[in-house]
């Protein structure tokens, strides 16, 4: 009998952890933006296990899965931002030319304020670039905005590896020097860029023949190991996506034209404000544009770029994302995928895609992210209104499944926040020095506009 | 991302994290740096945008959805245009037989928006081009140093704004504590006099504020100040420019008193005291660029002591000194939607609900980007985003039109759609302020103006490129 009751007390408890694991979220009743298929009025959608398991009308649910009734609001993938450097303590690690060594895994910070607000802006993944300080950076991270969660967590696993390159005004601006006596850095020219990467490239391939050759057989004594030449090797065997920065249509097409030369692919061209020169070598070579949708004028090397990127690079056959690169822009990528709409006339589908399903393809995580999909990752976002709608605003994202920012939730939380805050302020450590009717301390001013930005500079 | 770079508030915030911005500020104010000349031929002016200033005629907009902003909307409405101003609006109005018609058959009329804060046309390229950079002089007292004068009227950056219906701006200088005098333009005409509204509107100071950030220095870090040495030198700063203005009241008794008794001692001209006698005599608003509360009560303490007309640019937290803005009668130039809000513990949406809690406080305010003059054209996207955070779809349209024209004392001539109001009108395809929607006609006192920018031709030089497939030689 005892051990009747105990395998019973097992079988709950197993049946328990089985309903657990198998946790079921039913969106009901929406209009769904599918970024692949289409619209769908008065669909619902069922999670589970942090899966889109079904997409449907009138679904049922099991009696324990969580409902969300959608009436009248709409539901888009979860955004995807292709450049960004939220939640990073570092940006650029400037004293080289070639830091691929360098890893932004490393510099990564899960408590991030910025992270919040872009899930509330509909973000839950982003690709967190290195600066571009170097004609070789260092490696990206691509990751979902799990806010709350250890930074082990916010990690995509099968994300492929990429790295920064960068062109242009940056690089070369990183030249430099601050203090008399200093040695500029090489190099200083969009000459010498390109041949930064020429080198890295050739020093990569002698590289990867000698350890070929080691394991070959051929040589007895194996290389030593090169931690700046492996990610460059990786990237020879097209096993690491370049993501790199520039500006010029000339150094861009420089560098396919050196790919073509090394035999990789260049995954991203990023900002590439000027693509849409050269639309069709782009188009040609498979390569991925990823741009903001109008910034310009900022900077000499901006000047020619126009909000009709986007569409030429589209009708070209470009795959094409909307990215931030800053905190702030990131909260609004559903509005500059609009106006692709009005610049030449994407179609809204088409735009959708620019800040989901093609930042997702351009990062190879498309399996699993980018589109309401049955079988994706449900990563989504409700919406009071089309999110093309200025007038529109997150009212829900989730990622997985799981809810990360909940609009009611968070207003209801406001008044317990600022009863907090008001008794923080009123303890001695937090006043403000006896200086008569100045209100209290506050705390120091953080970076609050562009995160693109460190010690040589922002990375636009 | 934009170009606020160019306003004080935001390099002030900016030069924080950033040893590049220290240089670029670094830039503006030494005028030693020759670099940019080498830039200025070819971003200075945007030679191709010259002479489109459109075609002048007496215009009929018909079977279109007037929005008048001042009044209620007419369903099936006209509007006249005619010597440049509008000359009818309503359902059923008497249409002049010379009139070249404009079918407004599914369309929307509404009157041209306003953007009360920029640097538009005063800053082509912020990075690499100084020279093509007319926003901050050097020095601290500027009252003399008049926007109007610096307004390249061929700036790329007048179409590209107006072809998104903004067709109004205010433009001022931002360097030093007086920065100098705004200027309100149409963006439109090849001269600076063809698209002044009002050349001298108001004088722009960048109020002393308390600030315990004190520079960065390059392998350092930020120099912090101690809170009660930062009220200190906020106080030596209020009391200096105080004293300036007691300056320029006494100039200008002396200047009034020789003009009436040329027996007594002639006062020597001082430009800049002579700049700033309007203001410091209430004749035009002093615009004060500030942005938290303690800075903003102070703003309001310095204009009841002075007796001055304010307004305010910026205003981050001015709805939470709403009591003393409405007692002053100091109105809001908001800048912040396109902004992160300051402190990690306040709302996500703390800076785009401001507009609704001054509109509910009975703040007068306009919305505005606070741009250098390149995103200028998504001031409708900035009030729309208002309008999703509580503010009604009504007043985040009378943001950009009617209340920016109010506080610029320009609406007797701007703002609405009323009869013997300047012809700034923009016909749309629908909301105004959804990034969706189309232009589809142009006007800007009453001139009918194609719909092209630097973007457009570029677009049009390249949409159609085929690749050429040739190698280098």
């Amino acid at each position: 009998m005892k051990t009747l009751t105990s395998i019973f007390i097992v079988l709950l408890l197993g049946l328990a952890t089985l309903a657990q694991t198998r946790n079921e979220v039913l969106i009901k009743n929406a209009t769904v933006l599918t970024a692949i298929h289409g619209t769908l009025e008065n669909t619902d959608i069922l999670i589970r296990d942090g899966k889109i398991a079904k997409i449907g009308k009138n679904l049922a649910a099991g009696g324990s899965a969580k409902i969300i009734d959608a009436t009248g609001k709409f539901i888009s993938p979860g955004i995807i931002d292709c450049h960004s450097h939220t939640m990073m303590d570092a940006i650029n690690e400037g004293s080289l030319s070639v830091t691929s060594m360098t890893r932004i895994r490393d510099v990564l910070n899960p408590t991030d304020i910025a992270i919040y607000r872009a899930l509330a802006g509909g973000v839950t993944t982003a690709n967190l670039l290195h600066g571009s300080a170097n004609a070789i950076g260092g490696q990206n991270s691509t990751v979902k905005f799990k806010f709350g969660h250890p930074i082990e967590d916010f990690m995509i696993p099968d994300a492929p590896p990429g790295i920064k390159f960068a062109m242009g005004e940056n690089p070369k601006r990183s030249s430099q020097t601050f203090q008399p006596g200093q040695t500029p850095r090489y190099p200083r020219t969009r000459m010498g860029t390109l041949e930064v990467m020429r080198d890295a490239f050739v020093r990569a391939r002698d590289y990867k023949q000698a350890w070929d050759d080691y394991k070959a057989k051929k040589t007895k004594v194996p290389p030593r190991r090169d931690i700046e030449l492996e990610p460059i090797v990786e990237i020879l065997e097209g096993k690491r996506l370049v993501h790199a920065h520039g500006y010029r249509s000339d150094e861009h097409l420089n560098l396919m034209l050196l790919a073509d030369e090394f035999g990789f692919k260049v995954a991203t061209l990023q900002h590439g404000l000027e693509a849409y020169k050269i639309a069709p070598e782009i188009a040609r070579r498979g390569t991925g544009v990823s741009i903001f949708a109008d910034s310009w004028s900022y900077k000499l090397e901006a000047y020619d770029s126009i909000p009709y990127n986007a569409y030429i690079l589209w009708k070209n056959g470009v795959v094409v994302s909307i990215n931030s690169d800053s905190d702030e822009r990131m909260r609004r990528l559903n509005l500059d995928a609009a106006k692709m709409m009005k610049y030449g006339g994407v179609p809204e589908e088409e735009a959708l895609k620019m800040v989901t399903l093609n930042p997702a393809k351009q990062l190879g995580i498309d399996k699993r992210t980018g589109s309401i999909e049955v079988g994706k990752d449900a990563d989504i976002v409700i919406w009071s209104a089309h999110p093309f709608s200025v007038y529109s605003h997150a009212d829900m994202t989730l990622i997985e499944g799981d809810v990360y920012f909940d609009r009611s939730n968070d207003i209801q939380k406001r008044p317990e926040i600022a009863k907090e805050r008001e008794a923080l302020e009123k303890m001695d450590i937090n006043k403000a020095p006896a200086s008569g009717a100045t209100s209290p301390r506050i705390p120091s001013e953080k970076r609050t506009e562009e995160r693109d930005e460190a010690e040589y500079g922002d990375n636009r | 991302m934009r170009n606020r770079i160019f306003t004080a508030e935001t390099r002030r915030r900016g030069v924080f994290l950033n040893k590049n911005r220290v240089r670029l500020v670094a830039f503006f104010f030494s005028a030693s740096l020759c670099l940019g000349g080498l830039f200025s031929a070819a971003a200075q002016s945007d030679g191709s945008q010259q002479n489109k200033t459109g075609r002048a005629g007496t215009f009929a907009i018909v079977n279109a959805r007037v929005v008048t902003v001042s009044g209620a909307v007419i369903e099936n409405g006209t509007v006249v245009i005619q010597d440049g101003k509008i000359v009818a609006v309503g359902a059923s109005v008497n249409i002049p037989s010379n009139a070249e018609k404009i079918d407004g058959k599914g369309l929307s009329v509404y009157p041209g928006m306003i953007d009360a804060g920029t640097n538009l046309g005063l800053a082509e390229i912020g990075q690499g081009a100084n020279a093509t950079m007319d926003v901050a002089e050097t020095g601290t007292q500027n009252a003399n140093a008049k926007a109007i004068l610096a307004v390249n009227p061929h700036s790329s950056h007048v179409n590209v704004t107006r072809v998104n219906g903004i067709t109004t701006v205010q433009t001022y200088p931002s360097g030093g504590l007086i920065a100098g005098q705004s200027a309100v333009i149409n963006l439109n005409g090849s001269t600076q006099a063809e698209m002044a509204v009002v050349s001298a509107e108001g004088l722009v100071i960048n109020f002393p504020r308390i600030a315990t950030f004190g520079g960065f220095n390059p392998g350092v870090g930020p120099q912090v100040i101690e809170f009660n040495d930062a009220v200190k030198r906020r106080d030596t700063q209020i009391d200096e420019l105080k004293k300036t203005f007691k300056s320029a009241e006494n100039y200008g008794r002396a200047k009034d008193a020789y003009a009436k008794d040329k027996s007594l001692p002639y006062p020597a001209t001082d430009l800049r005291l002579e700049a700033l006698v309007p203001y410091v005599r209430g004749q035009r608003p002093i615009i004060f660029t500030v942005e938290r509360e303690r800075d903003i009560r102070a703003v309001a303490r310095f204009v009841a002591d002075m007796k001055v007309k304010g307004i305010i640019v910026g205003g981050q937290e001015a709805w939470k000194a709403a009591d003393e803005l409405k007692k002053n009668n100091i109105a809001v130039i908001y800048t912040n939607i396109y902004n992160l809000p300051v402190r990690d513990d306040d709302s996500y949406d703390y800076l785009y609900e401001a507009p609704s809690k001054l509109q509910q406080a009975g703040v007068r305010f306009a919305i505005s980007t606070g741009d250098g003059g390149a995103e200028v054209r998504d001031l409708p996207y900035q009030a729309g985003i208002a309008g999703a955070f509580g503010l009604s779809k009504e007043d985040a349209l009378k943001s950009v039109t009617l209340y920016p024209a109010q506080i610029l004392g320009v609406d007797d001539r701007l703002g609405s759609i009323e009869v013997g109001k300047m012809a700034n009108i923009v016909v749309t395809d629908g909301d105004l302020l959804e990034p969706r929607t189309n232009i589809k006609y142009l006007f800007i006192g009453g001139r009918l103006l194609a719909l092209t920018s630097r973007h457009t031709e570029l677009f049009d030089s390249f949409k159609d490129r085929k690749e050429s497939n040739q190698p280098l030689p």
